[in-house]
C-alpha cells in the first residue's frame, strides 16, 4: 500500500548543473514536507552540502554569501573552526575578514525578514580560498584543506535564500528532536551555513582554494576575486611556526601539549582540542566561541547523533577511530614524527568530521550539535570508552546486528538500492586498497627524503675532501641542492599523507556510514514486515474468535487489530521515509564526494606541481 | 650506440689507430657474451677489422695479468669491470610472478614492463662498463701495446684455456698481495716526495668518502624507483575505481589514474638518470681511485724494498761480503722506485684531470636531465589540473 517513493535518483549532474539539482532536491523535499512555512519554494538556498568539502576549502561561493550577510545586518559568516590554541588571537580576525567579504553587492537579492527564526540563511562559502602559491613561496602542503566546509551561517534566518549564496548548503528542514514525522517540515529555505574553518597549515602555507567549481552556481561571480583574496587571508591558519600575518579561520587547533591543556596524568593524559566556531546563525548564543573538547567528546557526539538520526536513514558522518596505539605513543611523550603525524591526522579528521556534521542541514539543527559547539563543559562521554560497560554493550549490539543482517533477507523492491549497495561495497574495497598504496607511497617518499639527506651529507664531505676547487664547489653545491630536495620530498610526503591518504580514509569511513544507513533501512523494513505478520496473526485470532463467538474477546481482538493496523501503516510509512531519506542522502553524499574528491585532487596535484617546480628550480640553480 | 651510453668517462675512442667497442651482447642464463669489435690501423694486428666473443671472466683475466706484470707497476691499471649482476631484477621478476594473482592484468603488464626495462638497464650498464675498460686500455700509450691485450682482442678461440694457464702460473699471487695490502703499509712508509705524500692523503680520504657517497646515492636511486612503482599500483587502483564509478567522479578518477601512469614513467626516468649519471659515476671513480691507490701501494712497496736494500747494503758493507750483489740490488730497487715514482706522478696527474672532467660532464648532464624531467612533471600536472578544473 504505501507507495515507496519510487523516484528514480536524479541524474548526477556535473557541477554546472548544480542549480538544477538543487531545484530538484527542493521539489523532492516538498513532496515530503507538510508545509512550507514561507510558501516560497525558490529560495532554498541551495547550497549543496557538497560544497562543504571537508578537505578542500574551496567553498567558492563565498562571494555571494557576502551580500547576504550584509543584508542581514549583523550577520556574519559563521565559521566553526577549531582553532589552534596558539593562534587564538586570530579567531577574531577571520570573522572580521569574513564580514568584510559580504560587502559585495548582492544586496538586492536577499530580503531580510526579521522575524522568522527557523531558517538560517544561505550561507556563504567558505573562505578558505588560499591564494595560490604566489603569495607564499613555499610549496603548498597544507594538509587540511583550509576551510573545510566553511559554511557561513547567516544569522538572519529570515532571509529569502537566494541561490546566489555561494556556499551551498542544502536547505534542509531543521531536524526536530526525536520527531519522527516530517523531517522536512521546515521550508527548506534556510540553509544554515556553518563555516568550519580550516585547520592550521603546518607551515602556514595555505593550500590553494579552488572556488571556481561553483562559479557557475553563483550569480555574483564578479565579486569573487577580491573577496576570495580576503577570504584566503582569513582562512590562513597559522600553525605553530606559521606566519602570524594571516588570521586564522576556523581550524581545528593542533593540540600542543605544552601550550594546550594536556592533562598530564600518566596514562590518563589526554589531548584537548580547541573548537572555535564562527557563526551568524541566531540559534547560537554568540557569534564566535571556543570550547575545548576531548576526543571522547567527539565520539560521544557521534553516538548521540547516530542513535537519533541513523535509524531514520540519515548518513551520519563518522569520526576517526579510536587508536590505542597512537594515543599511547603520544601520551608517553614520544616526540618523534610518528606521534606528531598521528596527532595531526587526528586533528584534521576531527575537523573534517565536525564540518561534515555542520554541513548536513538536518544534523545542524540537532541541539546536541549546538551543545557540542557551545557548551563550556561537556559531561564525559563515558559510553565511548572502550573498556567500559557501555563499550561492551555496544560490542554486543554490533554482534547481534551483524547476525541479524545475515538473516534478514530483504525483499528488495527497489533496484536502485541494490545497485547502490553493490557500488558502495566495491568502492569500499577499492578505496581500502588505494589507501594502503598511498600509505606505502608515503613511506617510500619518506625513505627517499632520508636517503637524499644522507647523500647530501656525504656529497658535502666529498666536496670538502676534493682538492680541485671548482669540483669541490660543485660538489658542495650538489649537496645543498640535494638537501633542498630532501626537504621537498619531506613536504611532499606530508602532503601525500594528509591530503590524499586522509581523504581516502575519510571516504572509507563514510562508505561505512552509508552502509550503516542501508542497514537501518533494512531494519525498518524488517519491522514493517514483522508488524504485518503480527497483524495477520491478530486477524486470524479475530476470525477464530468470531467463529467461536466470544464477543468480549472479540472486542479486544478488534482493538488489537486496529492497533496493529496502525502500526503496520506506521512502519510502512517509516520504511518509505527511511528509504527516501537514504536515497537522498546517498545522492547527496555522492555529489559531495565528487566535488570533494575533485577539489582534493586538485589541491594535491597543485601541491605536487609546486614541489616539482621547486625541484626544477633547484636543479637549474645548480647547473 | 655505445657512444651515447658512455657516461663515466670522457671520450676515449678518439685514436683511430685502435678503435674498440662492444656493439652487441647476448645474455644467456647467467652468462653474458660480449662481442668485442676492433678496428685498427696498426700492423701488429692480423686484420684491420675483426670481432671476437668474450665473457666477463676473460676481462678479469686480462685485468689481472696486467696487474701482475711488473713493468706496469708504475701505471694505474684501469679497474676491472664488475660482474654483471642480474640478481635484483631477477628476484623482482620472481616476486612479481608470485603476486600476479593480486593485481589487475594491466598492473601486472606494467610492472612486467618496468622490470624488463630494469633488466635492460642493468644490461646496458654492464656492456658500457666493459667497453670503457677496454677503451681505457686502448688509449693508454703503454698498456695498449700489451701482448695480452692484443691476444684478448684478437684470439678467435676460446680464451678460457689460456685463462686457466695464466691462473696456474701466477697463482694470483700478486693479486692477493695487493689485495691483502694494508693501507697501514702505505701510511707506514716514510714518504720522501711531497707530491706523493699529498696524493696519498688525498686518495685515502677521498676513497672512503666516495665509497660512502656511492652507497647513499644508490639508496636514493632505489627509493625513487620504489616511488615510481607505487605510482603504477595507484594508477591501476584508480582505474578500477573509475570503472566502477557511475557518477561524475568517474572522469576525474580516470584522469587522475592517467596522470599517475604518466608520472611514474617520469619518475622512473628520473631514477634511472640519477642512477647512470650520479651513482654509476661515483661507483666507477671509486674503483678508479682504488686502482690509483694500488699504484701508490706498489710504489710504497718499491720504496720499502729500496730501503731494505739500503739496509742490506749497509750490512753487506759491514760484513764485507756480497757487496756487489747488494749494490746491484740496491741500484735496481732505486731504479724501480724512481721509475714508479715518475710514471706514477704522470698517471696520477692525468687521473686527476680525467676525474674532474668526467665529474663535471656528468653533473651537468644530470642537472639538465633533472630539469627536463621536472619540467615534464610540471607540464603533466598542470595539464591534469586544467582538465579537472574545466570538468
Amino acid at each position: 500500500m504505501a507507495t515507496s517513493s519510487e523516484r528514480s535518483p536524479p541524474p548526477f549532474p556535473d557541477s554546472e548543473d548544480q542549480d538544477v539539482l538543487d531545484a530538484e532536491e527542493v521539489r523532492g523535499r516538498d513532496s515530503d514536507e507538510d508545509e512550507d512555512l514561507f510558501g516560497t519554494t525558490i529560495d532554498r538556498s541551495e547550497v549543496t552540502a557538497g560544497v562543504i568539502d571537508p578537505l578542500s576549502q574551496q567553498e567558492a561561493k563565498q562571494t555571494s554569501t557576502a551580500p547576504v550577510i550584509d543584508l542581514s545586518g549583523d550577520s556574519q559568516p559563521v565559521t566553526s573552526k577549531i582553532a589552534d590554541p596558539l593562534v587564538d588571537l586570530f579567531s577574531d580576525a577571520p570573522p572580521a575578514a569574513e564580514a568584510k567579504k559580504p560587502s559585495s553587492a548582492n544586496v538586492d537579492l536577499f530580503d531580510d525578514e526579521e522575524g522568522s527564526d527557523i531558517f538560517a540563511e544561505p550561507l556563504q562559502t567558505k573562505p578558505a580560498k588560499q591564494p595560490q602559491k604566489s603569495l607564499f613561496g613555499e610549496p603548498d602542503e597544507d594538509v587540511f584543506g583550509e576551510p573545510l566546509g566553511a559554511i557561513s551561517k547567516k544569522p538572519v534566518p529570515k532571509e529569502l535564500k537566494e541561490k546566489s549564496v555561494t556556499t551551498k548548503v542544502t536547505a534542509g528542514g531543521p531536524l526536530q528532536d526525536s520527531k519522527p514525522a516530517d523531517i522536512f517540515s521546515q521550508a527548506a529555505a534556510s540553509t544554515p551555513s556553518v563555516t568550519s574553518t580550516v585547520n592550521p597549515k603546518t607551515n602556514g602555507v595555505h593550500s590553494e582554494e579552488d572556488g571556481d567549481i561553483f562559479a557557475e552556481a553563483t550569480v555574483e561571480l564578479s565579486l569573487d576575486s577580491p573577496r576570495n583574496e580576503r577570504k584566503k587571508e582569513a582562512t590562513a591558519k597559522p600553525s605553530a611556526p606559521a606566519p602570524t600575518s594571516l588570521p586564522a579561520a576556523a581550524s581545528l587547533a593542533k593540540p600542543q601539549p605544552p601550550a594546550l591543556e594536556e592533562v598530564r596524568d600518566g596514562m590518563n593524559a589526554y589531548m584537548a582540542y580547541k573548537v572555535s566556531t564562527q557563526t551568524t546563525l541566531p540559534m547560537f548564543r554568540n557569534k564566535t566561541f571556543t570550547v575545548r573538547r576531548r576526543f571522547s567528546d567527539f565520539l560521544g557526539l557521534y553516538e548521540k547523533l547516530s542513535e537519533k538520526h541513523g535509524p531514520n536513514g540519515f548518513i551520519v558522518p563518522p569520526p576517526p577511530e579510536k587508536s590505542l596505539l597512537g594515543m599511547t605513543k603520544v601520551k608517553v611523550g614520544k616526540e618523534d614524527s610518528s606521534s606528531t603525524d598521528f596527532v595531526e591526522r587526528r586533528r584534521g579528521a576531527l575537523e573534517r568530521y565536525l564540518q561534515r556534521v555542520v554541513n548536513h542541514p538536518s544534523l545542524l539543527q540537532d541541539p546536541d550539535v549546538r551543545e557540542f559547539l557551545e557548551r563550556e563543559e561537556l559531561p564525559r562521554a563515558v559510553s565511548t570508552q572502550a573498556l567500559s560497560g557501555a563499550g561492551f554493550l555496544k560490542m554486543i549490539n554490533k554482534a547481534t546486528d551483524a547476525v541479524s543482517k545475515m538473516t534478514i533477507k530483504m525483499n528488495e523492491s527497489d533496484v536502485w538500492f541494490e545497485e547502490k549497495l553493490q557500488e558502495v561495497e566495491s568502492a569500499d574495497q577499492q578505496f581500502r586498497k588505494l589507501h594502503a598504496l598511498v600509505e606505502s607511497l608515503v613511506v617510500h617518499r619518506k625513505e627517499l627524503s632520508l636517503n637524499t639527506a644522507s647523500f647530501a651529507k656525504s656529497a658535502a664531505m666529498l666536496g670538502s675532501a676534493e682538492d680541485n676547487t671548482a669540483l669541490s664547489r660543485a660538489l658542495s653545491q650538489l649537496a645543498e641542492v640535494e638537501d633542498k630536495m630532501e626537504q621537498l620530498h619531506q613536504e611532499q610526503a606530508a602532503s601525500d599523507t594528509f591530503t590524499f591518504a586522509e581523504m581516502i580514509a575519510d571516504y572509507i569511513r563514510l562508505l561505512g556510514a552509508v552502509r550503516g544507513s542501508f542497514d537501518h533501512r533494512m531494519k525498518a523494513w524488517q519491522r514493517w514486515q514483522d508488524a504485518q505478520s503480527m497483524l495477520q496473526k491478530k486477524r486470524e485470532t479475530e476470525a477464530k474468535l468470531l467463529w467461536a463467538n466470544k464477543p468480549d474477546k472479540l472486542q479486544l481482538a478488534k482493538e488489537e487489530i486496529a492497533e496493529w493496523e496502525a502500526k503496520v501503516t506506521q512502519y510502512e510509512r517509516d520504511f518509505e521515509r527511511v528509504s527516501a531519506t537514504v536515497r537522498k542522502e546517498v545522492i547527496r553524499f555522492e555529489r559531495e564526494k565528487t566535488k570533494n574528491c575533485k577539489r582534493q585532487v586538485i589541491t594535491y596535484l597543485e601541491c605536487l606541481l609546486q614541489s616539482q617546480q621547486q625541484v626544477s628550480e633547484s636543479a637549474f640553480s645548480y647547473s | 650506440s655505445s657512444k651515447t651510453l658512455r657516461s663515466v668517462s670522457v671520450d676515449l675512442n678518439h685514436d683511430a689507430s685502435l678503435l674498440i667497442d662492444i656493439p652487441d651482447a647476448l645474455c644467456e642464463r647467467d652468462k653474458v657474451k660480449f662481442t668485442v669489435h676492433t678496428k685498427t690501423t696498426l700492423s701488429s694486428f692480423q686484420k684491420p677489422d675483426f670481432s671476437v666473443p668474450r665473457q666477463h671472466e676473460d676481462f678479469i683475466w686480462l685485468h689481472d695479468t696486467l696487474v701482475e706484470t711488473e713493468d706496469y707497476a708504475g701505471l694505474i691499471i684501469p679497474p676491472a669491470p664488475p660482474k654483471p649482476d642480474f640478481d635484483s631484477p631477477r628476484d623482482k621478476m620472481h616476486k612479481l610472478g608470485e603476486g600476479e594473482a593480486t593485481m589487475t592484468k594491466e598492473e601486472y603488464t606494467k610492472m612486467k614492463q618496468e622490470l624488463e626495462a630494469e633488466y635492460l638497464a642493468v644490461f646496458k650498464k654492464t656492456v658500457q662498463v666493459h667497453e670503457i675498460f677496454l677503451q681505457r686500455l686502448s688509449s693508454h700509450p703503454v698498456l695498449s701495446k700489451d701482448r695480452n691485450f692484443q691476444i684478448f682482442l684478437e684470439y678467435d678461440q676460446d680464451l678460457s684455456v689460456r685463462r686457466k694457464n695464466a691462473k696456474e702460473m701466477f697463482g694470483g699471487f700478486f693479486k692477493n698481495m695487493v689485495k691483502s695490502a694494508d693501507e697501514v703499509l702505505i701510511s707506514g712508509v716514510k714518504e720522501v716526495d711531497d707530491f706523493f705524500e699529498q696524493e696519498k692523503t688525498f686518495l685515502l680520504d677521498y676513497y672512503s668518502k666516495i665509497k660512502d657517497s656511492t652507497a647513499k646515492a644508490e639508496k636514493m636511486t632505489r627509493a625513487h624507483k620504489n616511488i615510481a612503482d607505487d605510482y603504477i599500483h595507484i594508477s591501476a587502483t584508480l582505474n578500477s575505481l573509475a570503472a566502477d564509478d557511475m557518477t561524475a567522479n568517474k572522469k576525474n578518477l580516470e584522469k587522475l589514474s592517467d596522470l599517475f601512469e604518466k608520472f611514474r614513467k617520469v619518475e622512473g626516468r628520473v631514477a634511472s638518470d640519477q642512477d647512470l649519471k650520479l651513482t654509476e659515476l661515483l661507483r666507477y671513480y671509486m674503483r678508479d681511485i682504488q686502482a690509483a691507490k694500488d699504484l701508490l701501494y706498489r710504489r710504497a712497496r718499491a720504496l720499502a724494498d729500496y730501503e731494505n736494500s739500503n739496509k742490506a747494503l749497509d750490512k753487506a758493507r759491514l760484513k764485507s761480503k756480497d757487496i756487489p750483489q747488494a749494490e746491484e740490488h740496491q741500484r735496481q730497487c732505486l731504479q724501480k722506485f724512481d721509475k714508479l715514482s715518475e710514471s706514477g706522478k704522470k698517471e696520477l696527474t692525468s687521473f686527476k684531470g680525467r676525474r674532474v672532467v668526467a665529474f663535471r660532464k656528468n653533473f651537468i648532464e644530470m642537472a639538465e636531465l633533472e630539469i627536463k624531467h621536472a619540467k615534464n612533471s610540471v607540464a603533466l600536472l598542470q595539464g591534469c589540473i586544467e582538465l579537472l578544473k574545466s570538468n
